[in-house]
């Protein structure tokens, strides 16, 4: 793939970070999958969510998470279409954007990583699995710890945060030995 | 106006995040595993020039510190990151970069999201018995920086913020030129 190296890629992503704390609020991501989950919930129990007068935002929910801080995650379920929720669904707009304008095509890409291939075999059934294990576990801890790779670490860092320094050295410490653990081989 | 500049941020930070590879797992596996540093040297240059502008940008007031949002700290942003890091590497998909694979047609980032779905649900469900936890315990007086934002409690306070975070940001900047392309094959 003819990605942007370094150089050039490293000042466009600075920018768009530092854009969007001129512009609106640091970046961060990993909220949003509460939000959805919060929209689905609604559909399943429409009692999750509910407007209430004693709440800090005006909304209150049945689950503590969406509850806290005054019902902030409530409020933002109960009005979807708010910064947040659209920031992070237009991020898949700017994928495919991007894919087209590098002029990959659809059937281009491998499905199987080439070094998933390489140490698991090329089983699609396979991968999509150990991603599926992958977002549950990247998911929990990024709510633990209140952010992911975006909010924690990049947005973080970037206002010399000391929860941004001290996330990122634990997930590069917890990442580098599981990569090399689980992708010893490379043949390609 | 707010959902305008959500539609064209997302868009704009979803391409930047493409183009670079970082939606791509082999690059982000590449990195982890420390076989292809490319991406790690556009993160760190990313972030000591965002860095840099932003605190250039409060010195001069262009930039104002109720913009800013920094997070607390506590033991469970160290465990949670470790958590988050084992997944990353598992997957080569963080939360962000498997939303834009997904938009770019990669069906395994779908998966990613439907598992991160199952994992962020089950915190909600979990929240209430960890948050009297040890889990929760603020470290080091919480939402703190290096260099002063004008906001919130700093490590120098007293320095004008601009600095030290400047000099971080050459450090970032020179670890980024100064890494080399692998450490190994």
């Amino acid at each position: 793939m003819n990605y942007w190296r370094w150089p050039l890629g490293g000042v466009l992503l600075g920018v768009t970070f530092f854009l969007a704390v001129v512009l609106v609020k640091p970046i961060g991501v990993s909220t949003q999958f509460v939000i959805l989950d919060g929209l689905i919930g609604s559909t399943v129990n429409p009692e999750l969510v509910a407007p209430a007068e004693g709440s800090k935002s005006g909304y209150a929910s049945s689950n503590a998470y969406l509850n806290k801080s005054g019902g902030k995650y409530a409020k933002n379920v109960a009005n979807p279409l708010n910064y947040g929720l659209v920031f992070v669904l237009s991020m898949a707009l700017g994928g495919y954007l991007g894919r087209k304008q590098s002029g990959q095509t659809l059937s281009a890409i491998d499905q199987v990583p080439t070094v998933h291939r390489d140490n698991f075999g090329g089983y699609a059934a396979v991968r999509y699995l150990m991603a599926f294990i992958g977002g549950v576990v990247v998911l929990w801890g990024a709510r633990l710890a209140g952010g992911c790779t975006s909010g924690h670490m990049m947005s973080g860092m970037m206002q010399t945060a000391l929860s941004g320094y001290l996330f990122a050295a634990a997930a590069f410490a917890a990442a580098i030995p599981t990569a090399v653990l689980l992708y010893k081989m490379r043949r390609s | 106006m707010d959902i305008v500049l959500a539609i064209v941020l997302g868009a704009l930070f979803g391409f930047v995040l493409q183009r670079i590879g970082a939606a791509d797992p082999d690059k982000i596996i590449g990195m982890l595993r420390l076989s292809d540093l490319q991406l790690m040297k556009t993160i760190l240059t990313a972030i000591g020039l965002a860095s840099s502008l932003l605190f250039v940008g409060l010195a001069l007031g262009w930039v104002v510190s109720s913009h800013l949002s920094v997070k607390n700290l506590y033991t469970g942003v160290l465990m949670g990151g470790a958590l988050l890091g084992v997944g990353w590497a598992l997957a080569g998909f963080c939360p962000g970069t498997a939303v834009v694979a997904a938009g770019a047609g990669r069906k395994d980032a779908l998966f990613f999201i439907a598992g991160g779905l199952c994992g962020a649900g089950l915190f909600m469900v979990n929240y209430q018995s960890l948050v009297q936890t040890v889990l929760f315990e603020t470290l080091l007086g919480g939402a703190v920086t290096l260099a002063d934002t004008g906001k919130y409690q700093s490590l120098l306070n007293g320095v004008e913020g601009l600095w030290p975070a400047l000099l971080v940001s050459v450090v970032f900047i020179v670890v980024a030129r100064a890494l080399p392309g692998a450490f190994r094959g």
